[in-house]
């Protein structure tokens, strides 16, 4: 493959450790990245550098380990800001992932801000993570859900959504790229028509911030989520940014150490911005690792990446159309790299199993996307998903695999 | 159904067979065709209410009791699930409760089938295999699950 943006492939692909394992007896080829990404030998060292050299509690300690800890838990946070284009990084929450930066403005913001009657848009296409926190706070306090439509190649309906929005709506909470089909939402527009309504908009990144160039201020999302195990970075991690003067106005999340500023029986105040948010002791070891995560995506750049991500996306896509009674879902122009298909006759459960025996690991299912499922009138779909250590011949090796594999079934 | 075979019997029988194969593939063709030809399910027990939770894919069991013995018909809408689903009521199928209670049923840890789902202690499996128990101590006692 030749390219402007070409990359080297084997390069990159002897940083991931991993992808030298074999399975059932043959060398993995790992296409569920849109579920977790594999990690980079230097934030594998990070993690075992920080046991090794400097662990010690962080913000409270007057030692030098401490200072250490707490200098290198602070520089990923600045990262975080420059990843998504955060004007202050005290605006720049850690979570344990996407689901619990969800939870925590649909606990926070939605029980001091919804009112009974305020409604909420969510859409068709989210992840069970942007659905039920959203549930739970409307059935609370009284709101109600309503859901964005999609066509049928999982397409929002735009007019729809200006058809629904009015003065009851408080809040968006949108997914920006679909974990299940990989489409593409046009948030920009979203959040602009839910802001001349005075809605809020939370993003859901969890697929889109490994793909897309992010910027918060250009977007003027309200909430941005994702999880950094999906960018190159460690489980048990994730990201809430969100606008300083809505953090400022919102109550904790949960009480403990850390997010406090003085606590007496009869009284507590609570800490300032990023702190109130992040009650006892935070995942120091995975968040300091998370900077080389950053790192290692800033050293090729997004746009190589995406280059070469869309190249397997395409080379994928025209390939897979030609087995016989495969259908891809959500096959349009606007998508991170994710291939989401059906075939005729073929559960998809019995696909992943001669998959695997043959040392792919794909998904199969509703992708925690049930709705989704349902609206498309399928169980589920297999899933195939590239990072930037995913090769043309990793694609042919699956091609040939799924041949056999519906050889072996029909 | 040859009834008059013991539970070890026929899992011994069933290992045996599988052995035969030496790759994965023959493994995996023979299970797909024992799910192909697994006598079919009516249609009226394919509900909720017979349907196996804890499975990506659907599995229903129909269990029912006659001359006091227990006897079993499934489907699955994945065939690999269904050979599985066929290997069970080829054990399980026309022994009487307390055997089919006490079935240790570790012949599917045996046979070689490599895959996550094929092991006792996967999900499916472990839910198609509890139901198919309880099935049979409700039955000792009423006559089919209705
Ligand atoms: C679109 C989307 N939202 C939310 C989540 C939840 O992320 P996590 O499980 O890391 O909290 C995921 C993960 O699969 C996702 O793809």
């Amino acid at each position: 493959m030749s390219s402007d943006n070409r990359i080297d492939i084997e390069n990159i692909r002897s940083q991931f450790p991993i992808l030298q394992r074999k399975v059932k007896g043959k060398t993995l080829v790992y296409f569920d990245n849109a579920a977790t990404s594999q990690k980079p030998q230097s934030v594998i060292d990070a993690i075992n550098n920080y046991y090794t050299t400097y662990n010690a509690n962080i913000h409270r300690g007057l030692h030098t380990l401490a200072d250490e800890a707490t200098a290198a838990f602070e520089a990923t946070r600045a990262a975080v800001k420059e990843f998504i284009g955060a004007k202050e990084s005290e605006e720049i929450i850690y979570t344990k992932g996407t689901t619990e930066s969800i939870n925590l403005v649909a606990s926070s913001w939605g029980r001091t801000f919804l009112n009974a009657g305020d409604e909420i848009i969510i859409s068709t296409l989210e992840h069970h993570a942007n659905i039920v926190p959203w549930q739970m706070i409307a059935e609370e306090k009284g709101a109600k859900l309503r859901v964005i439509p999609i066509n049928n190649d999982g397409i929002i309906d735009m007019d729809a959504f200006k058809s629904m929005l009015n003065e009851k709506t408080a809040f968006v909470s949108i997914v920006h790229a679909s974990n299940a089909l990989g489409v593409i939402n046009p948030v920009e527009e979203i959040i602009q028509l839910a802001h001349d309504f005075g809605a809020l908009v939370l993003v859901d990144g969890a697929q889109s911030a490994v793909h897309l160039d992010i910027d918060v201020q250009r977007l003027d999302c309200d909430f941005f989520a994702f999880s950094t195990h999906k960018t190159y970075g460690p489980t048990g991690i994730g990201i809430l940014y969100g606008k300083r003067a809505l953090l400022e106005s919102m109550p904790p999340y949960q009480g403990g150490g850390e997010m406090i500023k003085e606590v007496s029986f009869e009284k507590t105040t609570y800490n300032e911005l990023p702190f109130k948010f992040e009650a006892g002791t935070p995942n120091i070891a995975d968040a300091i690792a998370l900077k080389s995560a950053l790192d290692f995506i800033h050293q090729y750049g997004k746009s190589t990446i995406r280059h070469h991500e869309e190249m397997l996306l395409r080379y994928a896509t025209s390939q897979l159309k030609q087995i016989e009674g495969l259908k891809i879902i959500g096959d349009v122009e606007n998508k991170v790299s994710v291939v989401s298909f059906v075939i005729d006759g073929v559960h998809p459960q019995d696909l992943a199993i001669l998959l695997d025996n043959q040392g792919i690991a794909v998904r199969t299912g509703h992708h925690c996307a049930q709705p989704l499922m349902s609206r498309l009138g399928i169980v589920g779909t297999t899933r195939v998903s590239f990072a930037i250590y995913n090769t043309i011949e990793e694609i042919d090796i699956l091609i040939i695999a799924l041949k056999k594999a519906i050889t072996m079934l029909k | 159904m040859s009834s008059a075979k013991s539970i070890q019997e026929i899992e011994a029988s069933l290992v045996d067979d599988f052995s035969l194969f030496e790759t994965w593939e023959e493994k995996y063709e023979y299970l797909i065709d024992l799910g192909k030809k697994l006598q079919p399910l009516e249609e009226q027990y394919k509900t909720e209410q017979f349907k196996i939770k804890g499975c990506q894919s659907s599995v229903w069991i129909h269990s029912f009791h006659q001359d006091g013995k227990i006897f079993y018909k499934g489907d699955s809408d994945a065939v690999i699930v269904k050979g599985l689903v066929s290997l069970m009521i080829t054990v399980l199928s026309g022994q009487a409760s307390q055997v089919i209670v006490d079935a240790p049923l570790d012949f599917i840890n045996e046979i070689g089938l490599s895959s996550h789902l094929a092991q006792t202690r996967s999900n499916g499996l472990r839910a198609m295999i509890r139901q198919m128990k309880l099935d049979a101590v409700t039955l000792q006692g009423i006559g089919s699950r209705e």
